[in-house]
């Protein structure tokens, strides 16, 4: 049950990312490129997802405890830090650079382009270089 | 290095966006979790429970088989046009690494979820990438690239 959720989940997700245009980094882009080649689709996309979202949270936070586990995880954290504001600028460098976002990159490696894995590989490399040095500095770190 | 038009497709965009949003709450609705590519991964490399790794394995599998869905459905692959040199790729790959892991998050996590909950947190975070994401596609394409 859990993993055919998370599996359903997954698949779900990816349908999205790749009708939606995520998927593909020439429009990922474009987005940003207001004084360019601009594609506004984007904002649809995230249009779609936010309103979906906000009203399926309310619906489903509603109930006791989800239908797993015993009671829902939400971020507790509410600090708007440098580390928040700094982390975040780093990783629009990155996404502008590239095209593409993590949620975007793990359905773009069924499309089985060498450029797509090459990106997923530097992530994973990225992600546990950053882990290892926030570990160091803060002893155990939480996973994210 | 300018761009290459690519077309407008509102409807499908705002479709996907649907899609994307209805596996937030199902996520949220099965296991009670924020559906963040960033801590899905990351979980994933770190040294978590053995238990933890199951779901994260099977959430990607699902998410790297939507695009082979679409194409059994529809008979064409969605577009993956990656339209920058290896340099980049994998520049580009290593600093999302490393600012989603000090950000807590990226556009699933923050853009998507947390916005959704209304998380201060998330809408400085979302302001912040998108704004750095738009001026570095800015430079590049329009100051460096000329």
């Amino acid at each position: 049950m859990r993993f055919l959720s998370a599996f359903i989940v997954g698949l779900i997700f990816g349908v999205g990312i790749a009708i939606s245009g995520m998927i593909n980094p020439a429009k990922v882009l474009n987005f940003f490129d207001v004084a360019g080649t601009w594609d506004p689709s984007l904002i649809f996309v995230m249009g779609g997802a936010l309103v979906t979202t906000f009203i399926g949270y309310r619906l489903v936070l509603r109930r006791d405890k989800p239908v797993i586990e015993e009671k829902f995880q939400l971020p507790a954290a509410s600090a708007i830090d440098a580390r928040l504001i700094g982390g975040s600028a780093v990783f629009g460098i990155g996404w502008g650079i590239a095209g593409f976002c993590p949620g975007a990159a793990i359905p773009a490696l069924g499309s089985g382009k060498i450029e797509v894995v090459g990106f997923v590989v530097a992530l994973l490399a990225g992600l546990w270089v950053a882990r290892a040095i926030r570990d160091r500095q803060t002893g155990k770190g939480a996973v994210a | 290095m300018t761009g290459v038009e690519t077309e407008f497709t509102p409807l499908q965009s705002l479709a996907g966006g649907v899609l994307i949003g209805l596996s937030a709450v199902l996520l949220m609705f099965f296991q009670g979790k924020i559906l963040g590519a960033t801590g899905i991964l990351s979980g994933l490399i770190a040294g978590t429970a053995p238990g933890d790794k199951g779901w994260r394995a099977a959430m990607v599998a699902g998410m790297i088989a939507g695009p082979l869905l679409v194409l059994a459905v529809t008979g064409q692959m969605p577009v993956v046009d990656v339209p920058v040199s290896w340099p980049m790729i994998l520049a580009g790959g290593f600093i999302v690494g490393i600012g989603v892991t000090f950000g807590s998050g990226c556009t699933s996590g923050h853009g998507v979820c947390g916005n959704a909950r209304l998380s201060p947190r998330s809408m400085v975070a979302t302001v912040t990438f998108m704004i750095a994401s738009g001026i570095t596609v800015y430079v590049i394409r329009h100051v460096v690239g000329g």
